[in-house]
């Protein structure tokens, strides 16, 4: 029996670019939840600061549940293995990110000063984690871990937390801080993004380091011998994450196309070093788990195929609009006497008009 | 306990939680679509300044929505590896079909619309309006599809010891997803009407802010009468349907025992607390009136427990094949009797709205507030009839809930997560109580002052 049919590379491709969409979009959202207290240094500031992945995150996000759900309909035997496998280590994800999303929402609804500390640390402690704990999880994805002839893990999460899956971990959090950093520099103006500037240019070289101190040793370990596909990747991302790290206080544009790069690269390295493998067992490589092992029925795959070609075009069109949208840098003068969205809007309609989308017509019946 | 019990609790407990704020998203996110038609429609201030308000409420149930989503979709591969490896096939497609069409629409065009005051067009910004309330019910119905492959499944061949997909439409148009998607989408239009009645009530009884709530009171009446009558219409059909795909869930929730012609609808029963006490040792019925709500004649047939249980055992092997029967007795009379109380309610509210004076009565106004939590309560009972009424199996026929939960996961690592997800989510919950009370106390932005900049409108952040 083959490894693998060529529909099945289509949706561990598919499952890649989404899980890479994720880390990508996420990963800055991470960054600057990280970063909240760090650039922000009073309510001003950190209202700006929310503001400035306010309203995309939770589409962000999303990108994650379709992975999740993507994997379960295409592959649901790697579904099951990891997700059962990884149960605490998931758990603590979810911890993470679900008390990362109502900071969102509770942040500004209380008026004292402990409340929102309160909830900052709490934005620090969410976005902490999982950025930690992804790169620990892919990690021993690729590295492999324990796992039966039933294709069940037989680890704990001890067994996860082993040194090349920490190194993973720490790469994917300085490089998430990182990105996170930039794109504050790119969408703060003023001492907020000084400070943003400042942290970059402290962070990119460490995630540098870690990051590609990371990539050798997977390039290094690899099942069989060094994986061409995967060395190369791997080369392009310590590339780019050392010119992240060079251009981080200099050019914000391109250093966050070069922290864009490193993750992409990054990701797609332990991709190509997993396929066709959706779990490695270090227990005997007779346990590992093929696309096709994994896989879910020939019929299965094409209905969601079509429902792909379908959707995800138009779901990376209207994604587009909304940061096209969003695209003005924001700063705290925008939110000493103005509290809302609206207020910002209407002030910089004032300081440059013409700027601004037409003004609609007056609403009146039937129009 | 074993680690299967465990995560059953688990699964019960975050899927009901999760399920508080999935119909009250829903029902919000249509009603403030609607208000803010009014807006654009008639340029009357109250109408935005109701949008506003009802909008906060509506994204503090969102962002507790969306947080406990994040666990329903890893949950069976968490802790169901045996249900995941089973159904996937199936089970996975209309999961992934959500995320892609639904979950994708509503979190972008919600920021739009939180964030797009002023910036869009106020054409396209209630475009985005409809899009959330249109991608938010649309989500109900992806997963209301797969449940209904575990109540009736449809579509599939058994090939490997797995279910395999043979026909993603019929999955998709299962008459049970077709009938379940109208009584949970009516059901949850019936929870955002009684909370538009509470929280105008509780403002009218103050003499604040009369016409922003007398505009949300003379919306939620009609949309409480409607869907609440609407709600019972299509759960009857949804019964009927039931009682030919699930029949054990439909005798158990009557606790008719052995099968007979013209069964009396039980009123109150008691019974011992085990899975199939075998008969009632108390029933107070009203002769015929079962049979002839099931199928439409007074002496029609009704199957029993004891006879359904002989020939599943024939059928699938020996075992017990009923649920809990005391609990699918109880949960069902707690669903219809919360339809009925809020149908009373509705029907008071008529009279006194008749009279003119549904605003002012002290009564009407007094008893709303607490009214609030039937449609929580139904819905709550509602979904444990439907699921415990369906065991021991967790598809229907082909696989028994006792060899989907993961074989990996120990019970020490449920007791931890189910420990850690229930104390997170009852400090959310005191949170997001406390929040939302306040939100709800403070009322809308001041007249004559919703578009003016400077104002705390804070829809979020």
């Amino acid at each position: 029996m083959d490894a693998y049919t060529s529909l099945q590379v289509i949706w561990f491709v598919l499952i890649s670019i989404l899980w890479l969409g994720y880390f990508l979009l996420e990963g800055f959202d991470f960054g600057v939840g990280m970063l909240i207290r760090a650039v922000g240094h009073n309510k001003e500031e950190r209202r700006a600061v929310l503001h400035s992945i306010g309203p995309i995150w939770d589409g962000n996000e999303v990108w994650l549940l379709v992975a999740g759900g993507a994997t379960f309909a295409a592959f649901p035997q790697w579904y099951a293995t990891l997700f059962s496998g990884f149960y605490l280590a998931l758990f603590l994800i979810l911890v993470g990110l679900i008390v990362r999303n109502v900071c969102f929402e509770f942040w500004g609804k209380g008026d004292s000063e402990g409340w929102r500390n309160r909830w900052e640390w709490t934005l620090i402690a969410g976005s902490f984690l999982p950025a930690l704990l992804w790169g620990v999880g892919w990690a021993n994805i690729v590295h492999g871990v324990p796992i039966d002839a039933q294709h069940e893990y037989t680890g704990t999460l001890f067994d996860l937390l082993n040194p090349y899956a920490l190194l993973g971990g720490l790469a994917t959090l300085t490089i998430f801080l990182t990105h996170g950093a930039v794109f504050l520099e790119l969408k703060t103006s003023g001492e907020m993004r000084k400070r943003a500037r400042t942290i970059a240019a402290v962070v990119a070289p460490v995630a540098a380091v870690v990051g590609i101190g990371f990539l050798i040793w997977t390039v290094g370990s690899h099942r069989a011998g060094v994986d061409a596909g995967s060395a190369i990747l791997a080369a392009v991302s310590a590339l780019a994450l050392i010119a992240a790290a060079i251009l981080a206080d200099r050019s914000p544009g391109r250093a966050f196309a070069a922290t864009s790069a490193a993750i992409a690269t990054f990701f797609l390295a332990l991709f190509v070093d997993l396929f066709p493998h959706t779990m490695v067992s270090s227990t005997s490589s007779a346990y590992d788990m093929t696309l096709n092992v994994s896989s879910s029925s020939h019929y299965a795959l094409v209905v969601m195929t079509v429902v792909a070609v379908l959707l995800v075009p138009l779901v990376l069109l209207y994604q587009g609009w909304t940061y096209w949208v969003f695209r003005r840098r924001v700063s705290a003068e925008d939110f000493g006497d103005v509290r809302t969205p609206l207020d910002l809007i209407d002030k910089a309609r004032r300081e440059h008009p013409g700027d601004q989308p037409p003004e609609p017509k007056p609403a009146g019946p039937g129009s | 306990m074993s680690s299967l019990e465990l995560a059953r609790w688990q699964f019960g407990i975050t899927t009901l939680y999760h399920f508080i704020f999935v119909p009250l998203t829903i029902g919000l996110a249509i009603c403030v679509a609607f208000f803010q038609t009014r807006w654009y429609r008639t340029g009357e201030e109250h109408w935005l300044r109701s949008t506003r308000f009802w909008g906060k409420l509506m994204l503090i149930s969102f962002a507790l929505g969306v947080a406990t989503g994040i666990v329903q979709e890893f949950q069976f591969g968490m802790a169901w590896s045996n249900y995941s490896r089973f159904v996937g096939d199936i089970f996975g497609a209309p999961l992934a079909m959500e995320g892609l069409a639904a979950f994708f629409v509503e979190s972008t065009f919600l920021g739009l619309w939180i964030f797009g005051w002023g910036r869009l067009s106020k054409r396209v910004h209630l475009a985005c309006a409809w899009l959330v309330a249109g991608s938010t019910a649309l989500s109900a119905y992806f997963i209301l599809a797969a449940n209904s492959w575990m109540q009736h499944p449809v579509g599939y061949r058994l090939a490997e010891g797995k279910a395999e997909l043979t026909n993603i439409a019929s999955v998709l148009f299962n008459s049970t997803a077709l009938y379940a998607f109208a009584h949970t989408i009516l059901a949850a239009l019936l929870t955002a009407g009684m909370v538009l009645i509470a929280v105008s009530a509780w403002h009218l009884r103050r003499g604040n802010e009369t016409q922003v709530f007398s505009g949300a009171m003379r919306l939620g009446l009609p949309l409480v009468t409607i869907a609440a009558v609407l709600t019972v219409f299509v759960g009857h059909f949804n019964g009927i349907l039931m009682s030919h795909q699930q029949p054990m869930k439909m005798a158990a929730a009557d606790a008719v025992f052995e099968t007979k012609k013209g069964a009396g609808l039980s009123l109150f029963a008691t019974g011992n607390f085990k899975s199939n006490p075998g008969g009632l040792n108390r029933n107070v019925e009203i002769p015929q009136l079962l049979s002839w709500i099931s199928t439409g004649y007074p002496n029609g047939q009704i199957q029993g427990i004891n006879n359904l249980n002989r020939e599943y055992q024939r059928k699938y092997g020996p075992g017990n094949y009923t649920p809990i029967v005391a609990i699918a007795y109880w949960t069902w009379r707690a669903m219809l009797g919360c339809a009925g109380l809020m149908l009373l309610f509705a029907a008071y509210g008529w009279w006194l709205l008749r009279k003119g004076r549904l605003e002012r009565s002290k009564r009407f106004l007094t008893f709303a507030v607490p009214a609030v939590a039937l449609p929580f309560v139904a819905s709550a009972t509602g979904w444990m009839f439907t699921e415990m009424g369906r065991q021991p199996w967790a598809v229907f026929g082909l696989l028994k809930t006792n060899v989907a939960n993961s074989p990996s996961v120990s019970a020490a690592e449920i007791w931890i997560t189910l420990v850690g997800f229930t104390l997170l989510y009852g400090v959310l919950a005191v949170i997001a109580g406390r929040v939302f009370l306040r939100t709800v106390k403070k009322g809308p932005v001041e007249a004559g002052k919703a578009d003016e900049p400077g104002q705390e409108l804070a829809l979020s952040y």
